[in-house]
């Protein structure tokens, strides 16, 4: 993991105290909410419903046993003894008061943490794959280069007023597990024949109310010429990205309008001269020291074979369960890598409390080299487990309620805060996640169904991926009422694709009825090893769309 | 800022949440901010409505005590004022997914 | 309205004539708009000459004019619109302009720091910021983290030169 050195801590602390600054002249009256909006946006406090919010970073969703435990004193001490997990790897903390952030920032900063740019039209935490590191076929660690991205944008002086927020992603795979087709930026680490390491650049994907699948405006960038090249991007959106209307100042709308060749020409013209400058290539000795801190964790030479854990299978049904939906091949021989689910039946998705949190940094200290990471899909993860301990692991989880063996199934679905929380909401969305898992609680059933993610949204922003989700919910306001509309035949994976409408909107009394007959459509229509998207690519929205509308 | 009152309303009532912590608070007769709806000035019809919202927002506002005043739609009913929003109710009493939180532990049925 | 001048509070010798006003003795800052048309009244007059662009007037507009102007303004029409960041750091960076880069319209005492780290040298300020607000916003940051057209030596930098033996005092560290 990395470490912070005298240069990140101290530009932390200042943070802290500036933004100390910031609240008592708000509380003074000095400042108007009008003047403090932006400069509490900029260290992600939000106003919600009943109370602020706070968003606290968690670069490229990577956690320490240490920081994880902090995070669940904070949440105890500042807040009500829990925190909500986020789409963008982040924590979020539903009711700390505005007069106790700065103590809150402070205890955070001790254990190298913050929450800068974690809102406002900046460049955002860049998140990544939780498996970094782990999964087998990885070119180099992602968080490599996002750590490295983390630091360039952080507080930039040019880029901190941007159009509109900014989000990179970057993967390490072939497989994308973080998404980056629906990115402003997304970044897939290549290898090219002579061995060196470069990026492939996606540019002007996102969702919102105008979803978009990102376009490739470079194919191979060299490392050193990285932080140049995104400088480049960043500043073409910066000047020509639309600020005349919230809603297309996106850089997917520059991007649409003027065309991805034009993007490509445009951020090459402008990447040639701050290259030429070369006050931002990248040094390989920064790489190497960046790359040090990411190294694999000192594993035990293991046969891959575990008969321990082979036995543990065959003697408890409820492990092997959790082992089938769980665990993932690592591509050191013995070990696994163990998700954990914060999507238990009936609850809100990606919620933990604080003893939950003390749980997960207990397990990881003691059989996860102390790391921890956070997941897009509102979950967290052991990257490095060693198979045989795998039991051990299972019951420490088990008896914290985070074993609940459903991860890539129906229940384990991402939902945003909706209107139980967020004021920008216009319908509840946990709380039809939660009606939706109970009517698919059955774990035989959720295995009949196979791989299928459930994406929910409480409003056209998005938050909860709605798109992207092979059955995607976005919640509307129809006159103080709360409605849902379906899209079906999203992802966000390397065949990302946005979900089309199936029809006119569900009420909250008909729409986990809705989901049930689209599950049901799918499951009589399948052929043998589809999963639902695998089906819907076949058949289109069609047969849905009869089964769903024919008693209307 | 969003509406969260329409036009025609009968009863409406002004909020803010409280600058300090951020709690849902509400404009009483005698020119406080009370945590309870109960307490809450309701207007009828739209002058009064009006009246009530600039009393809010011109008098309070820059006295530093609250943000983001708006005026919303409430009814009368036996068990006291109630808001006629989903938004509104959870505001009033807590998210509906966390019955333990926010004022509705002191709030019976006010979800139901 | 003050004016800060290489972090110094200055008397402003410079007048902002709108397109329609008569052009008053001294120094003036007219619109790109005006300079075009009124270039040759504009040189005729031998007094220092300043443009000001609005967002979306980006500065290649004026790169083959630069050295006849002494000042290029930068409008900020409100404090979320950053294009003039870019503008600045292209001016001093790309056109290399020595003359003054001079923030105009809706800056926030929050942004001093990130306004002087893209190469502005002159800021319109409101008349409640003191010198000492100036300095502590100027001041948030010690070692920033990117390199930008101020010159100051990024952490990346700082770091190397520490690996590469301690020619790098701790105080000069501290003091910078």
């Amino acid at each position: 993991m990395y470490r912070y050195d005298e240069f990140d801590h101290r530009l932390v602390t200042e943070r802290v105290e500036q933004f100390r600054g910031q609240v008592a002249r708000r509380l003074s009256g000095e400042l108007s909410e009008d003047e403090f909006k932006p400069l509490r946006l900029m260290n992600g406090v939000y106003l919600q419903l009943h109370a602020y919010m706070l968003r606290i970073a968690v670069p490229y969703g990577t956690l320490s046993s240490r920081q994880l435990r902090k995070l669940a004193d904070i949440a105890r001490k500042y807040d009500k003894g829990y925190g909500h997990f986020t789409t963008r790897q982040n924590l979020q903390l539903n009711w700390p008061a505005l007069q106790d952030i700065p103590a809150l920032l402070e205890e955070l900063a001790s254990v190298e943490m913050h929450c800068i740019q974690t809102s406002g039209n900046c460049i955002r935490n860049v998140t990544s794959d939780h498996y970094a590191g782990a999964a087998a076929g990885e070119v180099e660690d992602p968080r490599i280069v996002s750590e490295i991205i983390r630091q360039w944008s952080t507080f930039h002086p040019e880029f901190s007023f941007l159009p509109r927020k900014f989000k990179i992603a970057v993967s390490g795979t072939e497989h994308d597990r973080a998404a980056i087709k629906v990115h402003d930026i997304g970044i897939q680490i290549l290898k090219n024949a002579a061995g060196e390491i470069g990026y492939e650049i996606w540019v002007g994907g996102g969702l919102g109310r105008t979803p978009m699948i990102g376009k490739k405006i470079g194919d191979f960038i060299r490392r050193e010429d990285l932080l140049a090249y995104l400088e480049a991007t960043l500043r073409v959106y910066n000047m020509q990205g639309r600020r005349d209307n919230l809603y297309k100042s996106r850089i997917k709308i520059l991007v649409h309008e003027i065309g991805a060749g034009e993007m490509k020409k445009l951020v090459e013209e402008e990447f040639a001269e701050v290259k030429a400058r070369g006050a931002l290539q990248l040094p390989d000795i920064e790489v190497e020291r960046i790359k040090a801190y990411f190294a694999a964790p000192a594993f035990e030479t293991l046969p891959d074979a575990t008969p321990e854990l082979d036995a543990a299978i065959a003697r408890d049904p409820k492990f092997a369960d959790w082992v089938k939906a769980s665990v993932t091949a690592h591509k050191q021989p013995g070990y696994a890598i163990v998700n954990i689910s914060l999507k238990p039946i009936g609850k809100p998705p990606g919620d933990a409390t604080s003893d939950q949190m003390d749980v997960v940094a207990d397990v990881a200290e003691k059989y996860a080299f102390s790391e921890i990471r956070v997941a897009h899909e509102q979950n967290l993860c052991l990257a490095n487990v060693r198979k045989k301990d795998l039991y051990e692991v299972w019951k420490a989880l088990d008896a914290a309620e985070l074993a609940t063996p459903n991860v890539g199934l129906i229940t384990d679905q991402i939902a945003c805060p909706g209107l139980d929380y967020c004021n920008l909401a216009n319908a509840r969305s946990i709380s039809i996640a939660e009606r939706i898992s109970e009517r698919f609680a059955d774990l035989k059933l959720q295995h009949d169904i196979g791989r299928l993610h459930i994406n929910t949204s409480g409003c056209i922003n998005a938050c909860g991926h709605h798109h992207v989700g092979h059955i995607g919910i976005l919640g509307v306001d129809k006159k103080g009422v709360e409605y849902y509309q379906v899209t079906l035949g999203g992802a966000a994976d390397e065949t990302a694709a946005v979900g089309d409408i199936v029809g006119p909107a569900f009420t909250e009394g008909e729409i986990v009825d809705a989901v049930d007959t689209i599950v049901k459509t799918y499951l009589g229509i399948r052929k043998e090893g589809e999963i639902f998207l695998d089906t819907y690519r076949r058949v289109g929205v069609e047969p849905f769309k009869e089964k769903l509308y024919a008693a209307h | 800022m969003a509406q969260h009152t329409r036009k025609g309303a009968q009863f409406q009532a002004v909020t803010a949440n409280r600058l300090t912590d951020g709690v849902v608070v509400y404009l009483t007769a005698d020119n406080t901010w009370s945590e309870s709806l109960q307490d809450a000035e309701v207007a009828e019809g739209k002058e009064a409505g009006d009246a009530l919202l600039a009393r809010g927002q011109h008098f309070f506002e820059p006295g530093n005590l609250v943000l983001d005043v708006y005026l919303f739609e409430v009814e009368k009913t036996d068990k006291g004022i109630r808001a006629s929003s989903v938004r509104e109710t959870i505001r009033q009493a807590g998210p509906t997914i966390r019955r333990d939180l926010g004022k509705q532990a002191e709030l019976e049925g006010v979800h139901e | 309205m003050q004016l800060i001048k290489n972090g110094k509070f200055v008397a402003d010798e410079w007048t902002h004539v709108a397109d329609d006003e008569p052009l008053p003795e001294g120094p003036v800052i007219v619109s790109y708009q005006r300079w075009l048309k009124e270039q040759n009244v504009l040189l005729a007059r031998e007094t220092p000459i300043g443009v000001q662009l609005k967002s979306g007037e980006e500065p290649k507009l004026i790169a083959d004019h630069l050295d006849r102007l002494a000042v290029v303004a930068l409008e900020f029409p409100a404090y979320r619109n950053g294009r003039a960041y870019s503008y600045a750091r292209l001016l001093r960076e790309r056109y290399d302009y020595k003359g003054e880069v001079r923030a105009v319209g809706a800056v926030l005492r929050d942004q001093f720091y990130f306004l002087v780290r893209c190469g502005f040298d002159a800021l319109e300020v409101r008349d409640n910021i003191t010198p000492e607000i100036f300095a502590e916003s100027i001041g948030t940051f010690t070692h920033p983290y990117q390199p930008s057209t101020d010159g100051a030596e990024p952490v990346m930098s700082l770091r190397q030169r520490l690996a590469a033996g301690a020619t790098v005092r701790k105080n000069e560290l501290a003091d910078r």
